[in-house]
């Protein structure tokens, strides 16, 4: 009897037929097939960068508000073109401090004298007391005994965005290697499809290397995009090599992806492992300066902020980025990173539940 | 391939496994021919599918001996995966992959087997090739599962539940594929609590309970092995008055009368002498008879006749 389950053509064994090509496949398909993945890796990060790039882009110095309740006093002080003088009679001149108007109120003193009325814990309110009080002395006539100049720097690279743009690089970094791995682990273990295919030939170390393959291809579009879009839109330098950087996201993502890993590794449900993955993300989104300098926080956190891999991470592009520093000068980031990729991988393969 | 595998597809001997305090196989002793249908026949809980997956390889047991296909898993991992075709109770395949590239990533797997079209042909999902998994039907989708155990042109094959489902046409479907795999001589072995399933395609079932196998053989010979050939399911009743059922047991050719749902059910050897004698007592009663149906044994009765359990009843 002819058999129609033992089918006489056979597939010729080429590299796309390869155990490990086809998994890799499969980790770009659903990915690419996910929307929502697709913006939060590649769409949501730039959003941010423009907004925050915008909302702290540098402006012209501003010009400060103040009160004068005689006119001679605002004669004086309009010498000053940094200060915009109002004149009030002294009743709506309080009222005009007190409600944020003016951020200073310059009153007659005892003696021919001046008092100035402000808030000393507002930056605007001492700000306009120097300037004010220094277009008051010379207004009646004090001279300098040092000539000064200025000589202004806007240079890119020490604006936010510049401080910024590495940040939102590491956290992407972390964001995509512990989700990308959390999710889609834990997603197969819960439709046991982990466990499927460990009924298969499949070599299991196949599985978590595709995990690496896909994560490491689509790291050049995250990273390049970003990258790009900081040094078109503001200029954001990349003073460092581009092989550095390249090289920096590679051991970033190894390290984020073990550490992914080993949160997925046990966890049964989604509700589970995104639990986990925010209490890890949490702190380092804030502790690890994304967005501001880690240096505010007490010094007795310093070493702790320094070890996490985030922290690891952004400190080493902004080196690299804004300082152009090399290799030599990453080592202690690269030594951290490498910590965390061993022994999150090695605790995650121990404790790896396939079913 | 056929020719060189053993006579023995699986041969089980005094297999534990304990789960906490539940004891989920208890001392179990299965031999499976080759080339057969086998088929674990028994309600949930059981212990099939524990038993399915120590033979899979994918649960350790506490103690016995696991022969498969003349190999152990201890020593023989690697062969066995090769040449083992598996299906597991319901696996959700990866939805956003189409038919086509799943059967793509499994053949990857396997050193040899059959292209993925000709599988997809097998289980005619043609059609459907380049649908995402997502989009399949249920019957669609354990056609699928069974796709996924064939890519690597199997010597025998696990199926645990195949069918679940209330879709008659889907498991009709299915039925005829398996039938052809075993028309071309695969080894099969098979969990089911339907018992149409098992008598439609099993050649031997064994009938687990409690982890234990409580009866073996072809299904005619354990339909046959209760001494019933039918079954007689009434029901009867007039104003007022209610079935006296003493008298129905002393009928000639009745073997057992059992209530169940309100109606009586009584096993019968010879229907032609039952079915009479049943009619005249009745009369005698004065009770009018709203409902008769009668049926040859199954699995089913075996089931309830050794265990006093239906196979469905949680």
């Amino acid at each position: 009897m002819p058999d129609p389950t033992r089918g006489g053509a056979r597939e010729r064994s080429t590299l796309a037929n390869h155990p490990l090509a086809q998994l890799t496949v499969v980790r770009f398909r659903e990915f690419l097939r996910e929307p929502e993945a697709l913006f939060w890796v590649f769409i949501f990060p730039i959003l941010l960068a423009a907004g925050l790039g915008l909302a702290f882009r540098n402006r012209p110095p501003e010009v400060l508000q103040v009160g004068a309740v005689t006119p001679n006093l605002a004669q004086a002080l309009r010498t000053e073109k940094l200060l915009s003088v109002r004149e009030f009679n002294s009743e709506h001149g309080l009222q005009a401090l007190r409600s944020g108007k003016v951020a200073l109120l310059a009153l007659p003193g005892p003696n021919g004298g001046i008092s100035y009325e402000y808030d000393d814990t507002n930056p605007e309110g001492r700000t306009a007391r120097m300037l004010a009080d220094r277009a008051v002395q010379r207004a009646a006539g004090r001279v300098d005994p040092v000539s000064s100049s200025d000589r202004i720097l806007r240079e890119p690279g020490s604006r936010y965005i510049d401080f910024l743009i590495p940040g939102l690089l590491g956290m992407n970094l972390m964001g995509s290697g512990i989700w990308g791995m959390g999710f889609t682990i834990v997603d197969s273990r819960r439709k046991k499809l982990l466990k499927r295919l460990v009924a298969t030939p499949m070599p299991r170390h196949y599985y978590l290397l595709s995990f690496a393959l896909a994560r490491l291809s689509m790291l050049v579009v995250e990273v390049g995009v970003l990258i790009g879009f900081g040094a078109l839109v503001f200029q954001v330098p990349v003073r460092g090599s581009l092989l550095d950087i390249a090289v920096l996201s590679v051991v970033s993502s190894l390290a984020f992806g073990a550490i992914g890993l080993l949160i997925a590794s046990r966890a049964q449900t989604i509700e589970a492992v995104s639990g986990i993955m925010n209490v890890v993300m949490m702190p380092m989104w804030i502790l690890s300066g994304v967005f501001f300098s880690a240096q505010r926080f007490p010094d007795a956190l310093q070493p702790v902020i320094r070890a996490l891999p985030l922290t690891a991470v952004i400190d080493a592009l902004r080196a690299n980025m804004l300082q152009g520093a090399g290799f030599a000068q990453l080592a202690p980031q690269l030594g951290i990173l490498g910590i965390w990729t061993i022994v999150c991988f090695t605790l995650a393969l121990k404790i790896f539940r396939w079913r | 391939m056929l020719e060189s595998a053993p006579k023995a597809a699986l041969r089980i001997r005094n297999l534990r496994k304990t789960y906490k305090d539940v004891v989920a196989v208890d001392g179990l002793d299965l031999d499976v021919p080759a080339g057969q249908c086998f088929g674990l026949l028994g309600p949930n809980g059981a212990g099939k599918t524990t038993t399915i997956e120590v033979c899979e390889g994918l649960t350790a047991p506490d103690s016995g001996d696991v022969e498969v296909l003349g190999l152990h898993w201890k020593s023989d991992a690697h062969e066995l995966r090769q040449r083992l075709g598996i299906q597991l109770q319901d696996t959700q395949l990866s939805e956003k992959l189409t038919v086509r590239e799943t059967l793509c990533l499994f053949r990857s797997f396997y050193h040899q087997g059959p292209a993925a079209e000709e599988i997809i042909a097998l289980v005619q999902l043609e059609e459907k090739r380049n649908a995402r998994i997502g989009s399949l039907s249920g019957g669609q989708k354990q056609r699928m599962a069974l796709a996924c155990a064939l890519v690597g042109e199997p010597d025998l094959l696990f199926l645990d539940e195949p069918t679940t489902g209330p879709d008659p046409q889907a498991r009709r479907q299915l039925w005829e594929l398996i039938e052809q795999l075993k028309l071309a001589g695969r080894s099969i072995v098979l969990t089911t609590h339907y018992m149409d399933e098992a008598e439609r395609l099993c050649e031997q079932v064994a009938i687990m309970d409690h982890g234990k196998t409580i009866a073996l053989g072809t299904p005619r010979e354990l339909v046959a092995s209760i001494g019933v050939e039918h079954v007689v399911e009434f029901s009867a009743g007039g104003p007022g008055k209610t079935l006296d059922m003493e008298p129905l047991r002393c009928l000639e050719g009745i073997r057992d009368v059992r209530l169940e749902n309100g109606s009586v059910l009584m096993q019968a050897t010879k229907l032609h002498q039952a079915v009479p004698a049943l009619l005249a007592e009745l009369d005698r009663q004065q009770l009018a008879l709203t409902e008769l149906r009668t049926h040859s044994a199954t699995l089913e009765d075996v089931f309830v006749t050794l265990t006093g359990r239906h196979l469905r009843d949680e």
